[in-house]
């Protein structure tokens, strides 16, 4: 059977910038959601138990939370179309309950779907190139990217082909399906790190070598969870040509060693830490050079081909500086604001990227209504090229915006509640869904993403303080990056009661660092004082241009500890 | 069965997630329930055990997924609430989505809390 949604007119899947499925892909998928749909039969019929459908489930996405089941469906490398947006909105309306939760790993989670349903909503994803595979599970997980990719003025190369042939390569990879834990790979191409790629398992950043040779940084143990570590350069230079042979080595060598006795002591960045990076390189050369190398030589011209998928739109040629995009700001001042904050540098000139934020004033982080989808969808047509990315920060991208367009766009994002200027502020809050919705988290974390939006509503103030970044997690294993957060909140249960732990100092770039504790928890009603208190500390101490993680650094973490005592009412509870 | 005045135990309901729709349900007099008002309690151990014995096997016969027993304190008027708040959260939906879940149905069917 299809789902297409019978609105839709019959169009090519793809936008001509964005890769599109081949017939094995296509075919792939397909007898995946068969196969589940036979599975789930099996599972009403009572033919198969929890314990034997869970594996079958999870490798599909399919989670089973605290109100219902939730699918997660991978956006590859943050990357979509606008008729897989529409197609998404469509989902959310027919099977789900009307909106998507767009998540840091650059997924989409539905938060009500029935199981009975599910095969039907697989099919309709299937029908616009998507799927839910490899978004749960002891596998290589959906493959991550910066979401300028390709537009950036920063960029070095484009990292979407790359992610895209590691997309490839990991898809039902049989050899590692069954991982001692998850295994989460992202990839930045620009001198700035937007990906977060010293938090993944292994972070590949391409560089170019002083003969100017095109290869990869490889960042391997980084993680967060229960025990966090910033990822540890294990080769400063791969040359393209390795890069599947060198992966492929690098899991071997985690498959064969990585623990299984202890899922809290899985993952690679304890095989990492336990072994020793020098050793871990020793074991990863050793495959590497002892392998078969053959099944993962370099192709030069896939690879081109794969290049061509992601070629640039048909811009046009306007002029570098937009009188209507100036004569605007000047007009208007919230445009102005919003240019400022979420407007950035495009590598064509008289273009713009544009970041919509999914972080309204007391707003649910990530969260966007099937009609604000259709309205990006609509947006990403009509002003776009008909593309869009999801970021790791939980907002949309609008990555080729004329800058003539920007006010009229920036009109239409008014129309349905998406142009909250805030991106990079205080109220830009990464947070995960905590215990609103998630079966493993201790605590709540989107109400307190609101109390604090909203003890921060005024943006002429956000804009004052600057770039700051809060990320909340409603549990230890840290869906909400709360330790990479210049502040970092991680909501936990001590004795019957939601409690939140704060952190100060992290940092998800290329500087990246892990937040240090500011001492015992502190409860939800708290945690917006305790915020407060340190962004008053900062606004007083702060030097020109400094931000609040540069403060912090100058100043030292005992600085600012004393702050919040000071500051508060009498010191209790921080 | 009406609150005892005298409890040997702190009371206990039994809750899962419905198989087809993942909807968490509370095992009542007459089966498995949506509305946690609805919920047979447990005021003893034997009560307890027979709570828990059902949802066993109704794990087991694939009618439900995760059944648990839960401490609840009861009202005046008999209706059970989770002491702790994972549970209390279960049995009315999130607490950033009024309109949805249980507390929306409820809600809508005029049964309200």
């Amino acid at each position: 059977m299809t789902a297409h949604d019978p609105a839709l007119p019959p169009r090519p899947n793809a936008a001509p910038t964005i890769y599109a499925y081949d017939d094995y892909d296509r075919a792939f998928v397909r007898e995946r959601v068969a196969e589940f749909r036979g599975q789930v039969e099996r599972r009403l019929a009572g033919a198969l138990t929890e314990d034997e459908f869970r594996p079958f489930r999870l490798m599909n996405g399919l989670y089973l939370q605290l109100h219902a089941y939730m699918l997660r469906v991978a956006i590859p490398y943050g990357s979509l179309t606008s008729r897989q947006m529409r197609q998404l909105a469509y989902i959310a309306d027919k099977w789900d309950q009307g909106y998507g939760h767009f998540t840091t790993r650059q997924n989409l989670q539905f938060n009500w779907p029935k199981l009975v349903d599910v095969p039907d909503m697989l099919e309709a994803l299937a029908d616009v190139d998507m799927h839910a595979i490899q978004t749960s599970g002891n596998c290589i997980r959906n493959v991550t990217a910066d979401h300028f990719s390709g537009v950036a003025a920063d960029e070095i190369e484009d990292p979407r082909p790359t992610a895209e042939f590691l997309r490839q390569w990991s898809s039902a990879h049989a050899e590692f399906s069954f991982l001692p834990r998850k295994f989460k790979i992202a990839v930045s191409g620009a001198e700035h790190d937007r990906a977060a790629i010293k938090i993944h398992d292994i972070g590949l950043r391409i560089v170019k070598s002083a003969a100017g040779a095109i290869g990869y940084e490889v960042i391997i143990g980084g993680g967060l969870g229960r025990t966090p570590f910033v990822g540890k350069l294990l080769r400063e230079f791969l040359p393209r040509a390795d890069l599947l042979a060198y992966l492929e080595a690098i899991l071997r060598v985690y498959n064969r060693f990585g623990r299984r006795d202890n899922k809290y002591k899985a993952r690679i960045k304890i095989l990492v830490h336990e072994t020793g990076l020098d050793e871990i390189r020793s074991q990863v050369e050793a495959e590497f050079a002892a392998m078969d190398r053959a099944p993962f030589a370099y192709d030069a011209q896939e690879f081109a081909r794969v290049v061509a998928a992601f070629s640039p739109p048909p811009y046009e040629a306007p002029p570098a500086r937009s009188e209507a995009f100036e004569k605007a700001k000047t007009e208007n001042a919230e445009f102005a604001a919003f240019a400022a904050v979420n407007v950035a540098p495009h590598k064509i000139s008289g273009y713009a990227i544009v970041t919509v934020s999914l972080k309204p004033i007391g707003g649910i982080p990530g969260d966007a209504a099937s009609g604000q989808m259709r309205a990006l969808a609509d947006a990403a047509d009509k002003y776009g090229f008909g593309e869009l990315r999801v970021s790791h920060e939980q907002n949309i991208i609008l990555p080729h915006v004329k800058q003539d367009d920007l006010f009229a766009l920036w009109r239409d994002l008014e129309a349905v509640g998406l142009a909250t200027a805030n991106a990079g502020l205080i109220s830009d809050i990464i947070s995960c869904p905590g215990l609103d919705y998630c079966a493993l988290a201790t605590a709540r974390s989107i109400p307190i993403a609101q109390a604090i939006s909203q003890r921060f509503a005024d943006l002429e103030q956000q804009r004052l303080i600057g770039k700051l970044g809060i990320k909340i997690s409603g549990c230890i294993n840290a869906c909400g990056h709360h330790h990479v957060g210049a502040i970092g909140i991680l909501g936990l249960e001590k004795k019957g009661v939601e409690s939140y732990q704060i952190t100060l100092g992290g940092d998800p770039t290329l500087e990246a660092s892990i937040g240090e504790l500011l001492g015992p928890g502190v409860s939800a009603e708290e945690v917006p004082d305790v915020i407060e208190s340190l962004v008053q500390f900062y606004l007083a101490e702060r030097r020109d241009g400094e931000a609040f993680i540069d403060t912090w650094r100058r100043l030292g973490h005992k600085r600012f500890k004393e702050s919040a005592r000071r500051e508060g009412e009498d010191g209790s509870g921080i | 069965m009406t609150r005892p005045t005298d409890l040997k135990i702190q009371p206990k309901i039994l809750l899962a997630s419905d198989l087809a729709e993942g909807d968490v349900v509370f095992l009542g007099s007459e089966g498995w329930e949506r509305d946690s008002s609805r919920a047979k309690i447990a005021y003893d151990d034997a009560e307890a055990a027979a709570l828990d014995a059902k949802g066993k096997a109704d794990v087991a016969a694939n009618r439900v997924v995760d059944a648990y027993l839960v401490e609840v304190e009861v009202s005046e008027a008999g209706e059970p609430t989770p002491l702790h708040f994972r549970e209390r959260f279960r049995a009315v939906g999130p607490s950033v989505r009024r309109d949805l879940g249980k507390q929306a149905w409820l809600q809508r069917s005029g049964d309200g809390r």
